[in-house]
């Protein structure tokens, strides 16, 4: 597989010579859990390794460890050519050839593309400006990466941004890269040029440790999978002697009924057809630039927004919710004009909004988890009606336990929990609103496979008590599993709708890419 | 051992608390004067220069002295935590609010014979002032989004001047010895005025904190303002409120500052004081970029820094040197209570009993 520069490469005979990375026995405890137990973890050189594990299992806090973030509480590190070595911040970890790009972007968004490619590795206190967004240029140009040196971070898209990440990430000379949920916020076409990407740095011997929930790309990229349950290391499998349902299998520590398995729920409740619109919008639009649109939703029905990365998915519902400026067009709830110029409106009329962006506009970091449930039916009910902290706990522990979210107690701060269970804590919030209508905007976005089906089901569960929900995911898939309607879009206008017989991959495909467009 | 165990988590809880460093603190300060001297801690009955009998000592001077500034640290606490940022007005707005109370209460004359309004009237006018004052400071934080520290710049510079326009750069003395009750005692009453005052707003703080989800809002506004709003939440409304809520707390410290003189010195009247107030949100533990607050332990602190001032005059330092000696203070006090020392700390004492097991 690849090319690679052979001179080097003859050198590699033994499998102790091709060892880049050893990590034995890692112990990390935090305040009420044990977050990594005796873990082991080899990377090799010239090596996609796939760290896989649900919510929680460790694969987060592994990689904080081997990068500094965190210091281990037990175990050894050792790297090739340097034996064990100490790494007790970020900086040892770069110094040691160990480069990271986490799940959520961790740049700054107000300074330049260059500046944040080289932020903290100019040399001396003189910055060469000139140079430095020649460099930057180069590399920008060199991976293909649509952004210019000089623009700010933030004015790019998300998927920009993660990109120059990986170029930082990249241009660091770096022996082992890791790449922690690089993917969740890429199209497709992005996800290849990364791969492209990723295969070139490992014909030149660099070892990348690659953390996805999306199994398809495991298989695509991936040589070898170490997988994580609860802290504990199962095993490590090369790709090949590994099949995807057993992965699976491995991961959740049972045998699986496959993803597929739900595909049967959910054509039952397709067929399913209430009359009664719940919700109706005529002409909507919003200032976040999307092209005026109609919508609507029935009592029970589950639809999707789908499109590509940047098509105005999200700023459709957002505009459904209040979130963005309406600025114009005629919404009814159950068939009465209603004005739902703010989030408070659209609560009032019985419609919840999970956002996209879980740390940015979901989570309320420093506060309990308890606080986080409760905000929405606390805000609801109003100011001047606190619940007792009685009360609190009673709803919190339902719906800890309900969705069964994994914390220490109600009271630790929900920063402290993994991705997935703050993506619980957040949906808990809106489910004990008892929203008529439930929007739901990527809510599996970088969580593990078990509590993505866990999502899936609680959606179509949801739908047969009566529930509307809208269902927005970058996989279709898993639109596909649970939708019976879907709008699609494309540069911020609705092109199409699909349902019964053309819910399929491709005919998604085909009004995505405007062979068939029926609105035009 | 499972005896030492349970001394372990409580020592812990304890070091974990925010109230730990406000009243180790005290502690610290209290030792001190006691083997200083022990006479520190005496209070006796004396006869004040209007003949009333009233409780004296230094303790009392701490509680009296120290209580605009808890008033202050009510407020201070919530603009904190709701923008992530300080008001540093607050001295110049005392004197606007006060000069404001004065002109009603002398009529605008500056030598009056009697007064021109009752006080409470007067009192309700520097509330308005002081509100008006926190919404003008509240809208720039929270519509034009300049950062707190800039936007109370500009009535930081202009609020003396503005308090001196009002009475046209008159000093005027209120001619009822009543009104010095607010900032002094009332006959009869040997404790002093202000400690009411500030009994008062505090209950009434704590009641509004049970009964009313200030509390939630404002940290939730603080900690992410993205979030709060897609929670229903009117984070401008909330941040505006907490600069509003600071004006009422500043409107009270003019009542009794203005009280204590019966009259006004535009200059120096609650000078610097905006600095101590932030200190004592500071020294209470509560973060100075907003988000989760503690307001008793904010209200503590102010006690402890004023405990500090009348220690280091017990000490015979000069009011000019005062603040070079508190600065010092300050530097240890806000050090120790910086989460890093405190994360540090723990993992040293983490180490120490592992090491203690191991032997």
């Amino acid at each position: 597989m690849g090319t690679a520069p052979l001179f080097k490469r003859k050198r590699w005979k033994t499998v102790e010579d091709k060892r880049l990375l050893e990590m034995h026995g890692i112990c990390k405890s935090f305040p009420g859990v044990r977050a990594l137990s005796n873990v082991d973890f080899f990377l090799n050189e010239g090596e996609i390794h796939a760290l896989m594990g649900e919510n929680g299992a460790g694969k987060s806090t592994l990689i904080k460890v081997l990068t500094g973030v965190y210091s281990k509480d037990e175990g050894s590190i050792q790297l090739k050519g340097k034996g064990e070595v100490q790494i007790h911040s970020p900086q040892d970890a770069q110094k040691n050839g160990i480069s990271t790009v986490y799940q959520e972007i961790t740049l700054c968004p107000n300074l330049t593309v260059a500046e944040n490619m080289y932020i903290g590795r100019t040399e001396g206190a003189i910055t060469n400006w000139k140079k430095m967004n020649e460099d930057a240029g180069k590399l920008l140009e060199l991976l293909d990466i649509p952004a210019s040196p000089t623009q700010q971070l933030e004015s790019c898209s998300i998927a920009v941004q993660q990109m120059v990440a990986i170029a930082r990430a990249v241009d660091m000379e770096c022996k082992v890269l890791i790449l922690d949920e690089p993917t969740s916020s890429l199209d497709e076409q992005e996800v290849q040029k990364l791969f492209g990407l990723m295969r070139n740095l490992k014909s030149r011997g660099v070892g990348i440790i690659f953390v996805t929930h999306f199994l398809d790309q495991v298989y695509e990229v991936c040589d070898k999978i170490t997988v994580l349950r609860d802290g504990q290391l199962v095993g490590e499998y090369e790709i090949k002697a590994l099949p995807r349902v057993q992965l699976v299998a491995k991961m959740l520590g049972k045998e699986m009924d496959d993803l597929s398995d739900i595909k049967g729920d959910a054509t039952t409740y397709h067929e399913k057809d209430a009359d009664e619109v719940v919700f109706e919008a005529e002409g909507l639009q919003s200032n976040a630039g999307i092209k005026p649109f109609d919508f609507y939703i029935k009592k029970g029905e589950v639809n999707g927004f789908t499109g590509l990365l940047g098509s105005g998915r999200s700023e459709s519902v957002r505009a459904i919710f209040g979130a963005d400026r309406v600025l114009g067009g005629k919404v009814k709830v159950h068939g009465k004009e209603v004005k739902i110029q703010k989030p408070l409106d659209a609560m009032k009329n019985g419609i919840a909004y999970l956002p996209e962006d879980r740390k940015v506009d979901g989570i309320i970091g420093d506060l309990s988890v308890r606080e986080n449930i409760i905000l929405a039916l606390q805000v609801l009910t109003g100011f001047f009606k606190p619940f007792s902290k009685a009360q609190q706990y009673k709803f919190a522990d339902e719906y800890i336990k309900k969705l069964n979210i994994k914390t220490a107690s109600a009271d630790t701060p929900i920063k402290s929990l993994s991705g997935g269970n703050q993506q619980k804590v957040i949906l808990a919030r809106w489910l004990l609103m008892h929203p008529e209508y439930l929007i739901l905007d990527e809510p599996t976005r970088g969580i593990d496979v078990g509590t993505k089906v866990d999502i899936q089901k609680l959606v179509l569960e949801l739908a047969s008590e009566g529930m509307s929900v809208t269902f927005i995911s970058s996989e279709t898939d898993e639109m596909l599993r649970t939708c019976s309607r879907l709008v699609v879009m494309r540069d911020r206008k609705v092109v199409g709708e699909l349902s019964g017989e053309d819910l399929t991959q491709n005919k998604i495909m085909s009004t995505i890419a405007g062979g068939e467009s029926k609105h035009e | 051992m499972s005896k030492t165990k349970q001394n372990d988590s409580f020592l812990r809880r304890l070091i974990s608390n925010q109230m730990f460093i406000p009243l180790l603190a005290l502690v610290l300060l209290a030792i001190i004067n006691l083997i200083n001297d022990p006479s520190f801690f005496k209070i006796s009955v004396q006869l004040n220069n209007a003949g009333n009998a009233v409780l004296s000592g230094y303790l009392i001077t701490i509680l009296d002295y120290g209580s605009e500034l808890a008033i202050l640290a009510i407020g201070m606490t919530l603009v904190t935590a709701a923008s992530g940022g300080q008001d540093i007005s607050v001295g110049a707005t005392i004197a606007i609010a006060g000069s404001a109370m004065l002109h009603v209460l002398c009529g605008g004359v500056a030598r009056p014979t009697e007064l021109a309004t009752p006080v409470f009237v007067a009192f309700l006018v520097a509330c308005l002032v002081g509100m008006a004052c926190g919404l003008f400071n509240g809208l720039l934080v929270a519509i034009f989004k300049i950062q707190p520290m800039i936007a109370t710049l500009i009535l930081f510079t202009a609020g003396r001047s503005i308090a001196a326009w009002i009475n046209n750069n008159e000093l005027p003395i209120v001619p009822d010895p009543k009104f010095a009750y607010f900032g002094g005692f009332i006959p009869g009453i040997p404790i002093p005025t202000t400690v009411f005052i500030a009994a008062a707003c505090i209950i009434i703080m704590a009641l509004v904190l049970k009964f009313t989800n200030l509390g939630l809002y404002t940290q939730a506004v603080g900690i992410n303002e993205k979030s709060s709003r897609l929670n229903g939440i009117n984070p401008t409304f909330i941040k505006i409120l907490a600069f509003i809520i600071l004006g009422l707390c500043v409107a009270v410290a003019a009542l009794i500052k203005v009280s204590r003189l019966s009259t006004i010195n535009y200059s120096v009247i609650a000078k610097d004081i905006e600095m101590d107030a932030i200190l004592a949100v500071a020294l209470g533990g509560n973060s100075l970029s907003g988000g989760k607050f503690n307001i008793w332990a904010s209200i503590l602190g102010a006690y402890v820094i004023q405990f500090l001032t009348t220690t280091l005059y017990k000490f015979e330092v000069s009011s000019d040197a005062l603040a070079a000696y508190k600065a010092i203070v300050v530097i240890i006090l806000v050090v120790f209570s910086a989460p890093t020392v405190r994360d540090y700390m723990g993992r040293l004492g983490k180490q120490l009993r592992a090491k203690k097991e191991v032997a």
